[in-house]
């Protein structure tokens, strides 16, 4: 278990969550995490239903910002920094912390807008055109897309969408990206697509996937951290909590813990 | 100990003939209440355009396009009205636009606690209750006088152009345009705060989750998803800009000399109808009538335009 | 161990620090854009504070027992009252209300329980949106020319029913859009109970459905009513004004909104005053109808 508490960085880790606690209002939804996000893999979040995994992705790049009422205690290091620093400004994490959400959001604009224009913001200088053709390739949707550049983003089919949106994001050539659920509003075909885009994305990126779905974290995790809630006493809801963290395929062959074993049988969840 | 109902109560009866007459009856009633709205509409048009006719066969196109406005020769023409309208309504709608725009986002943002940002909605839609005339007693004896100073700067300094040429003089068109900020400015902060409102979720997070500042996502990617409603919020109040009576009446001088200058007196279709019509007789009250279609058209072009843009620009998402 | 290579070449010159630097351009440019925002919206409300401050100041200290209940005073004399025109504002907008209500709710009732979204109900609805936006002075001009002019009722020219039926025009559009948007908000399970009963359509509007749509359509009739309270174009030439206690409803009526328009133009003290005081009553009427209104929404939420 990584659960230790380390007061140094190992230069191999991407992110560090220190006793991260995320509250919204009085009320705790994801407890006392610890946990060592590597460089350079793909780690998979898992667990049942309002175990928190989304909200600890959220609170990577800062997104629960915009949700009212939204605290966090604890510290989130990131390039030797605590991203929930008073001196932090979002704005920049968010820039070298990229995101790709549950439904497919594209910019009402056109598709080649859609990619120049985080990267436009982001202060790119080279050549636009080429930048939209390799990000579009990147996220393997440019075949789709190369004849229709000025039209509406909303005129590509749901998987395209989200495809897309990966694109949007590794336009700003981020360190990490953050996917929270990218297929489960997908078809299966979509879904498969999408997986192999991320394949080739770990080359260049470190990623973080929240997902339902267990066979896509052992199809493209490395690494797979399994979170649970239980019911406090006196509390109204469940807090969700971090259980185990480990390479992907000890959480799903031989686990440390029961409940991280009953849940990738299915025996619950 | 109650007895049984007697067998026969709840076999299969016939329902009684009056209650499908009431069924039927009802329904036509309400048939007849909804077409009232087309009745009302067309006869309201008839009327207008009947009594217009006398004018119009004199007049002919003339109308439009000159400023005589002459009970003694019985001459009419509507320009200096025609021009009035227009004028009024597009410049105060120059200076609401960017207001009530700038409120809306404002409350619309997280920049300020809810209930702060729930309260300054709250004012802004009460100011859209008070009456218009109303606001127009305060614009005769509060405001005019109280930007008089700031309209005889205008005069001394931009005296040169010819849009501020005369000495301001109590009424006149530049107070008319600031009454007229004031009564539309509501109507465009409530619209574009629904149209702000209805932005999904998601696009603002796309937007942030690119690194996008808060302005950087409201101009790119906010405003843009919302403004078709926005712009037909902004028709449907240059059209209530363009028929609001009151309060422009009282303040705008209803001269029927014409002046480029917004300092000088002025006059509006709608402002004439109230001032002239009840003591017109012979052909002055059919001119009456020409300019009110003028009117008419003028609005009902507006709002059919502000419709046709919310239905056709408004995008997907 | 390390099986990433990071991006070839990094194209992004800016990313230095993640500490948020005051100095960017982009965060100096959302200062100066928050500010703005700032300064408009205080904008937008300061007419607010200034109309209800000089409302409140100007009429709120005229306000006595006789000037509710005493005529206007001949011109140039002092004192009197405004009660004749409170009287007429609350007939002619009852009579506006009774004419619009019952229509505006019964062609609701059609467009959304009867209508099968065809042409009809389409141009009804369209119509409906067109009568909004109809200016309020032509409708003045409407049943001028239809009412006034043609002397239709007892050979009478100007009367409170020609003032009431000229702002029932103007409701009528709010009343029917309400009734019909808050019965579409009506589930359609709630309609099929009932049917499942066997009740009539008839039944089944009155009974359920109307009932069900109570709150939005209360709101919007309510919101209509305090917007014809304060109307004053369509009644200047078909109410008129009076200086009289009201003779009846073939003659013609003061009403507040004329009466603030009469004597904000005349040039002796004593009647601005008066249109103050009017107004002052006035919106108070109307900024308490709409409390109302927003209160009537409000219990039903919670």
């Amino acid at each position: 278990m990584t659960a230790s508490s380390p007061s140094t960085v190992a230069s191999d880790v991407c992110m560090s969550l220190q006793d991260v606690t995320i509250s919204y209002g009085s009320f705790e939804a994801v407890k006392n995490v610890y946990m060592d996000l590597p460089k350079g893999k793909v780690t998979a979040f898992i667990g049942p239903s309002g175990c928190g995994k989304s909200t600890v992705l959220r609170a990577l790049n800062r997104m629960n910002d915009l949700i009212p009422g939204c605290s966090l205690k604890g510290r989130v290091i990131f390039d030797q920094h605590d991203l929930y620093d008073k001196r932090v400004d979002p704005v920049e994490v968010r820039r070298r912390i990229g995101m790709v959400f549950q439904k497919p959001n594209p910019f009402p604009k056109s598709i080649y807008e859609n990619i120049a224009f985080g990267a436009r913001i982001n202060g790119y200088k080279g050549d636009m055109d080429e930048l939209v053709e390799r990000s579009l390739r990147k996220a393997a949707v440019w075949d789709e897309c190369k004849d229709k550049l000025k039209e509406s983003g909303f005129s590509l089919s749901g998987g395209q969408q989200q495809r897309l949106c990966i694109a949007r994001a590794i336009a700003t050539e981020p360190e990490v990206i953050l996917m929270d659920e990218p297929c489960s509003a997908l078809d299966p075909i979509s879904t498969l697509k999408i997986e192999e885009t991320m394949h080739e994305l770990k080359r260049s990126y470190t990623i973080m996937i929240v997902t339902h779905n267990m066979q896509q974290a052992v199809r493209v995790a490395d690494m797979t951290a399994f979170f649970n809630a239980e019911a406090v006493e006196g509390g109204t809801g469940k807090v969700g909590y971090l259980v185990e963290f480990n390479e992907t395929e000890n959480i799903f062959n031989s686990p440390n813990q029961q409940s991280t074993l009953d849940y990738v049988s299915g025996r619950f969840g | 100990m109650r007895s049984a109902p007697p067998i026969d109560a709840f076999t299969l009866r016939r329902r009684p003939p009056q209650e499908k007459l009431i069924d039927i009856g009802f329904r036509q009633l309400t048939l007849v209440l909804a077409a009232s709205v087309g009745i009302i509409l067309l006869a309201i048009f008839l009327t207008v355009f009947s009594g217009a006719r006398e004018a119009m066969a004199t007049f002919g196109f003339k109308f439009l396009t000159t400023s005589a406005w002459d009970p003694v020769n019985e001459q009419y023409g509507a320009l200096i009205a025609i021009y009035g309208t227009l004028v009024t309504a597009i410049l105060s709608l120059l200076i609401a636009i960017p207001i009530g725009l700038g409120t809306a986002i404002f409350i619309t943002e997280d920049l300020l606690p809810s209930k702060l940002r729930e309260a300054i909605g709250l004012m802004v839609e009460l100011l859209a209750a008070i009456p218009s005339v109303v606001l127009g007693l305060w614009a005769i004896f509060v405001m005019e006088p109280a930007i008089r100073p700031f309209l005889n700067l205008l005069h001394t300094t931009l005296g040169w152009t010819p849009f501020f040429s005369t000495a301001p003089q109590g009424s006149g068109t530049a107070p008319a345009i600031l009454i007229l900020v004031v009564m539309v400015l509501p109507i465009i902060t409530a619209i574009s705060r629904d149209a702000l409102n209805q932005v999904p979720i998601e696009l603002r997070q796309g937007a942030y989750g690119v690194g996008t500042t808060r302005w950087g996502a409201i101009f790119n990617v906010i405003l843009p998803a919302a403004v078709s409603s926005i712009m037909g919020g902004v028709m449907l109040s240059l059209g209530r800009a363009m028929g609001e009576t009151m309060a422009v009446t009282m303040i705008i001088g209803n001269s029927l000399n014409f002046s480029v200058s917004l300092l000088a007196p002025g006059n509006t279709i709608a402002s004439m109808l109230a001032n002239q019509f009840g003591e017109a007789d012979g052909i002055q009250v059919s001119a009456l009538m020409y300019a009110a279609v003028v009117l008419m058209v003028l609005t009902f072009v507006v709002n059919v335009l502000a419709q046709w843009i919310v239905r056709r620009l408004s995008l997907r998402y | 161990m390390s099986l990433s290579t990071p991006p070839p070449i990094n194209h992004f010159t800016e990313r230095l620090t993640l500490h948020y630097d005051p100095g960017l351009k982009r965060n100096r440019f959302n200062q100066v854009a928050n500010a703005i925002a700032a300064f408009f919206a205080a904008l937008a409300v300061v007419p607010l504070f200034l109309v209800l401050i000089y409302v409140l100041i100007q009429g709120g200290r005229l306000i006595s027992l006789q000037l509710l209940t005493d005529l206007p005073p001949a011109p140039g004399l002092e004192g009197g009252g405004i009660g004749n025109a409170i009287i007429g504002t609350i007939v002619v907008t009852l009579i506006a209300s009774l004419i619009a209500i019952p229509v505006g709710v019964g062609g609701g009732v059609y467009l959304s329980e009867y209508a099968q979204n065809g042409w009809f109900s389409k141009f009804v609805r369209f119509g409906n949106d067109v009568l909004a936006g109809v200016p309020s002075i032509i409708s003045g001009v409407f049943v001028y020319s239809l009412i006034v002019a043609t002397r239709v009722f007892f050979d009478q020219s100007f009367s409170a029913m020609a003032g009431g039926i000229a702002l029932s025009v103007l409701m009528l559009p709010t009343v029917i859009k309400t009734t019909y948007e808050g019965l579409l908000l009506v589930p359609q399970e709630m309609r099929m109970g009932a049917y499942g009963v066997g009740a009539s359509r008839f039944v089944t509007i009155t009974q359920i459905t109307l009932p069900a749509a109570f709150t939005p359509i209360a709101t919007g009739v309510v919101l209509g009513i305090a917007r014809a309270a304060g109307e004053t174009a369509p009644l200047i030439f078909t109410a008129l004004f009076s200086p009289f206690w009201p003779e009846g409803l073939f003659h013609p009526i003061a009403t507040m909104s004329v009466l603030i328009f009469n004597f904000a133009i005349m040039p002796y003290e004593a009647q601005n005053e008066l249109a103050w005081a009017a107004s002052f009553v006035l919106v108070i009427m109307i900024l308490g109808a709409n409390l109302l209104a927003r209160w009537i929404s409000h219990a039903s939420r919670s």
